[in-house]
């Protein structure tokens, strides 16, 4: 879209208040709220911004009702800011250009596209018609993107009886089909088992090798925003508090690190305690959560203090981390 | 436009691949509808029997406006109603989403994705009804008035669909609005008498404010050469300005919607 280094997608102080109505419960409530409703306004999203350059690919963070999805759909144009800015490769997406939508893509892990009752070539040949791709391009792009996402005789069988894996498949080919620039996955992965998973990421990470296509993705699961996001921003209760790599943000989150240790014979609890925050403690196995600043002085006291089998020094698991934070709903 | 054309013979193929998926349904829904034509057809019957008259219409003048509504309906069924209640859902389950993001007209998606081919018996029949009751009538069927029949026949559907689409749009806010198409279809049915079969102020509604006239009396006297030049003026006029006012409401519709949250 833009032929320049610059930002592809520029998002300024972008807000979104939602009017929701408010229901009690019980027939009252139900008769105040079809006479009377009350509706109250809800921020989504607060004064957010950020940038996105082309080729990379970002994951946003955040618990359920954080505003992600919001924020998402503010950049593909189907929901109006209420204050802010999003330009999206020199369009506001929410014209809704041709030009723009030709060149984006939306896909919804709990909601399809496709044609329940018909097989995805059905679907496909209809969505080649809307972008107006020619039989000729329909066909070699069908090719070569089910070869990519493994997928064969599935195109021909009615979707209504596929897999949730192999509807997934089809439909990142569906909204795949006119080569877009800028991919928008909303859980992408949703519902499918580690296999199917590992497939659909494996595949965005090809994708986004072959094309250079921006992907902005929202996931659950950690592991998809481990395997794809070098880049990941975070969103909580509608604002924005982390966006860089996602080493640091576990360096932030977490200014630990577990050090697990195999001792020789058992000791007391009572022994370890100086050394650092005893995570775990299982008979000769110890493991430890050791400041990083104190961690070599430490490690090197474990190793002259006690007769050591084995030491090893790793992170805490990203996914337990954040978790943890948005469990205490508290912004570092 | 080669785009739409070429899109629209790809909505109705797989529409109909759709449809036949479950044949059953297919010979029932067309069964269905030879029961309400022949139902309908018999209660006219007995408002003539006696030689009686229903406003200043003979009986196969009123047979007319039986056809003219027998192939409105058929329309209906076969686009109005498949595409039209559809849009709820769109709203409900956030699919509208996916028609919003492609590069084509929202509102074209949505009013012609489907067509329901078990209308297309009931549209042919209607056409039949009019002409072989014109026929009968003994008038002179010149190649003019059947111009201005269809004229009348467009403006009365396009008027139809405005309306109707105004109202399946506000499910943008509404959500559920499928007892207001229920009113639209009762409408249509009040199409099935002849306006002068009325009282003069439900003549006046049915013209102006419901344009019911429009939909099966008009055409009606076209055939019969009976209509006037002023009346088409109108009907132009009107079904452009309830058109626009549909697309307009649409637009603005499209600013509030803030899609089914996931």
């Amino acid at each position: 879209m833009q032929d320049n280094p610059r930002e592809l997608i520029r998002v300024d102080q972008l807000s979104k208040i939602y009017r929701v109505a408010d229901k009690q419960p019980g027939f009252k409530g139900t008769l105040s709220h079809f006479f009377n409703r009350r509706t109250y306004k809800v921020p989504a999203v607060k004064d957010v911004s950020f940038n996105i350059f082309p080729g990379e690919i970002v994951g946003f963070l955040g618990a359920n009702g954080a505003g992600k999805t919001t924020l998402l759909k503010m950049m593909c144009g189907l929901i109006h800011p209420s204050k802010g800015l999003v330009n999206v490769g020199g369009f506001l997406p929410q014209r809704r250009q041709t030009a723009f939508l030709k060149e984006i893509t939306l896909v919804m892990g709990q909601k399809q596209q496709l044609i329940w009752d018909l097989p995805p070539m059905d679907s496909l040949y209809v969505n080649a018609a809307v972008y107006g791709l020619s039989d000729e391009i329909t066909k070699k792009r069908i090719n070569e993107l089910a070869d990519m996402l493994e997928l064969g005789e599935e195109l021909t069988r009615p979707v209504r009886k596929l897999s949730l894996g192999q509807r997934m498949k089809s439909e990142l080919l569906a909204a795949l089909l006119h080569h877009p620039s800028v991919l928008f996955l909303d859980e992408p992965t949703l519902g499918l088992d580690v296999n199917a998973q590992a497939r659909v990421r494996s595949f965005l990470s090809e994708y986004n090798k072959q094309t250079g296509a921006t992907i902005l993705l929202t996931s659950h699961y950690m592991a998809d925003i481990i395997a794809l996001c070098p880049r990941v921003i975070c969103i909580h209760n509608g604002s924005l508090f982390y966006d860089g790599d996602l080493d640091s943000l576990a360096n932030s989150l977490s200014p630990s690190r577990e050090v697990r240790v195999e001792l020789k014979k058992a000791y007391f609890p009572e022994q370890f305690v100086s050394y650092g925050e005893i995570q775990e403690l299982n008979d000769r196995f110890v493991c430890l959560l050791v400041s990083r600043s104190k961690l070599t002085e430490v490690v090197g006291k474990i190793l002259s203090d006690f007769e050591v089998i084995d030491l090893e020094i790793s992170d805490p698991p990203i996914d337990k981390l954040i978790g943890e934070l948005f469990l205490k709903g508290e912004i570092s | 436009m080669k785009r739409y054309f070429k899109t629209i013979m790809l909505f109705w193929s797989t529409a109909f691949a759709s449809q036949l998926e479950y044949q059953l349904n297919f010979l029932i829904e067309l069964l269905a509808m030879l029961g309400t034509l022949s139902g309908s057809i018999f209660i006219l019957s007995l408002f003539f029997s006696d030689g009686r008259q229903l406003g200043d219409w003979s009986w196969e003048a009123a047979l007319i406006i039986q056809g003219v509504y027998t192939f409105m309906d058929g329309l209906t069924n076969a686009l109005l109603r498949p595409n039209l209640t559809e849009i709820v859902n769109y709203v409900r389950e956030g699919t509208l989403d996916y028609v919003l993001l492609k590069p084509i007209d929202s509102q074209f998606w949505l009013s012609i994705k489907k067509f329901s081919f078990a209308g297309i018996p009931e549209i042919i029949l209607g056409l039949t009804i009019v002409f072989w009751s014109a026929i009968r009538t003994g008038i002179n069927l010149s190649v003019f008035n059947t111009l201005i029949f269809f004229v009348s026949l467009f403006i009365g559907f396009v008027i139809l669909y405005s309306v109707w689409f105004l109202i399946a749009a506000s499910s943008i806010w509404f959500v559920k609005t499928w007892n207001a198409t229920e009113v639209l279809r009762a409408l249509l049915a009040a199409g099935r008498y002849p306006i002068t079969a009325y009282p003069v102020i439900l003549r006046l509604i049915f013209t102006l404010l419901l344009p019911v006239a429009f939909l099966t009396t008009f055409p009606a006297e076209a055939v019969l050469g009976e209509l006037k030049l002023v009346i088409i003026i109108l009907g132009l006029a009107l079904s452009t300005f309830f058109f626009v006012v549909s697309r307009l409401f649409w637009i603005y519709a499209l600013k509030h919607y803030t899609s089914a949250s996931s």
